[in-house]
């Protein structure tokens, strides 16, 4: 399956971006094979508004099931939540360390946003 | 003809300025219209204590997706430059808050998939202050949008007479749409380098509307000149000072028209009114 980290670089070992909508990129992880994938997000980072959602539009395109970030505002919930997306927040650390909590099932899915707009 | 009142730092006078203003030129027996256009904060009734006559709801016009008829085809999403539709599945989806009723959504969508409602904005209110006409916009609480709202009061302002638009501070799009399509901007600042730096980009923002201006000195007084010396420099008219008179801020808290509270004031309100009609004609 593939799944999305928010990534302050491009590389696995990158530590994990705090942001979505603005996060530099988004790595997009196949948990099967290890591979990744490297979206460039830079087009959000000056959005002035919006920018959660544009993200959120760019994860569904990647056909993607789950998303990994620090934090996450109301409207990219609302519209990751529309896409059937899974949401899990407060993780930090490298991408690659981030990957295998994941498979181990250590985190848990978010059910509400956890900051405001523009944080 | 109309006169937009604005500033660039806040708090420099521009209300003081407008009301003051808008008395002396009906004194003079013109047609005046007053209309507070800083729809997040109206402050000028306070002073003109208007009578309410009408108050009309104003709207924006946002989509609504009907689910049935959206195939996602993701047209909308593309076209729209606020994120205000997004499509991640059937059926796409709406942010309303964000949307700026551009109408390409509706022009795009060969579904049918999209019908009009509406984000209400806030109200306009129409009424009279003895001789003076009065408007003003108040924006619903959590709307975040001023322009459209300052564009419906801008709408309701007469044809004959001198308008005095009070305009928001600031150097952003709620003052220019404010101040776009006037005769004359008159700019309030005052002698601190606070009000030199936002002044500076005041005139910027002016000077791109190409719309004629003058500059008012409001506190001024010994000190800081940084303001005259960049007037002479720009060679920009200054058409008034107001001093820093402790006695105009007791007749401000207390809500009063200057020009009535302190007698004296009148005469240079009245040769404002003089200096203003002169620089539009």
């Amino acid at each position: 399956m593939k799944i999305a980290v928010t990534s302050q670089g491009k590389e696995l070992e990158s530590p994990v971006d705090p942001r979505f909508g603005r996060a530099l990129y988004l790595l997009i992880v196949d948990t099967d094979t290890g591979a990744h994938e490297v979206v460039d997000n830079k087009q959000n980072l000056s959005a002035l508004q919006g920018a959660g959602i544009q993200a959120a539009e760019n994860v569904v395109r990647h056909g993607v099931s789950a998303l990994l970030t620090g934090h996450c505002g109301p409207k990219a919930f609302r519209a990751l939540s529309s896409a059937g997306i899974r949401l899990f927040t407060g993780v930090d650390g490298p991408v690659k360390s981030v990957v295998e909590k994941y498979k181990n099932g250590e985190y848990e899915p978010a059910v509400a946003p956890d900051v405001q707009g523009h944080w | 003809m109309k006169v937009s009142v604005a500033s660039g730092k806040g708090g420099t006078g521009k209300t003081t300025v407008a009301v003051n203003l808008a008395h002396a030129l009906a004194d003079m027996s013109r047609t005046v219209t007053y209309a507070d256009c800083d729809v997040e904060e109206p402050n000028g009734h306070i002073f003109l204590q208007p009578a309410i006559e009408t108050s009309t709801r104003a709207g924006v016009v946002i989509p609504v997706v009907n689910v049935k008829k959206c195939t996602a085809c993701g047209e909308c999403s593309r076209i729209c430059r606020f994120g205000a539709i997004a499509c991640l599945g059937r059926p796409a989806m709406t942010f309303p808050e964000l949307c700026k009723s551009c109408g390409g959504c509706f022009m795009v969508c060969e579904e049918r998939a999209l019908s009009e409602d509406v984000r209400e904005v806030g109200v306009v209110e129409e009424g009279r202050a003895g001789n003076i006409r009065f408007l003003q916009g108040r924006l619903r609480v959590g709307e975040a949008q001023s322009p459209p709202l300052i564009r419906r009061v801008k709408n309701k302002i007469p044809d004959e007479g001198v308008i005095i638009l009070d305009a928001p501070p600031g150097t952003s799009c709620p003052v220019i749409e404010t101040a776009r399509g006037s005769d004359y901007v008159l700019m309030v600042t005052e002698p601190t380098p606070f009000g030199l730096n936002d002044l500076k980009l005041a005139v910027e923002m002016v000077r791109v509307l190409d719309i004629p201006f003058g500059v008012g000195i409001n506190r001024a007084g010994p000190g800081n000149d940084g303001v005259e010396q960049f007037c002479r420099e720009e060679e920009i008219r200054i058409l008034f000072e107001l001093p820093d008179d402790r006695r105009i801020a007791e007749a401000y808290s207390r809500g009063e028209i200057v020009c009535r509270a302190i007698p004296e004031y009148a005469k240079v309100f009245e040769h404002l009114g003089r200096e203003v009609l002169e620089a539009v004609s």
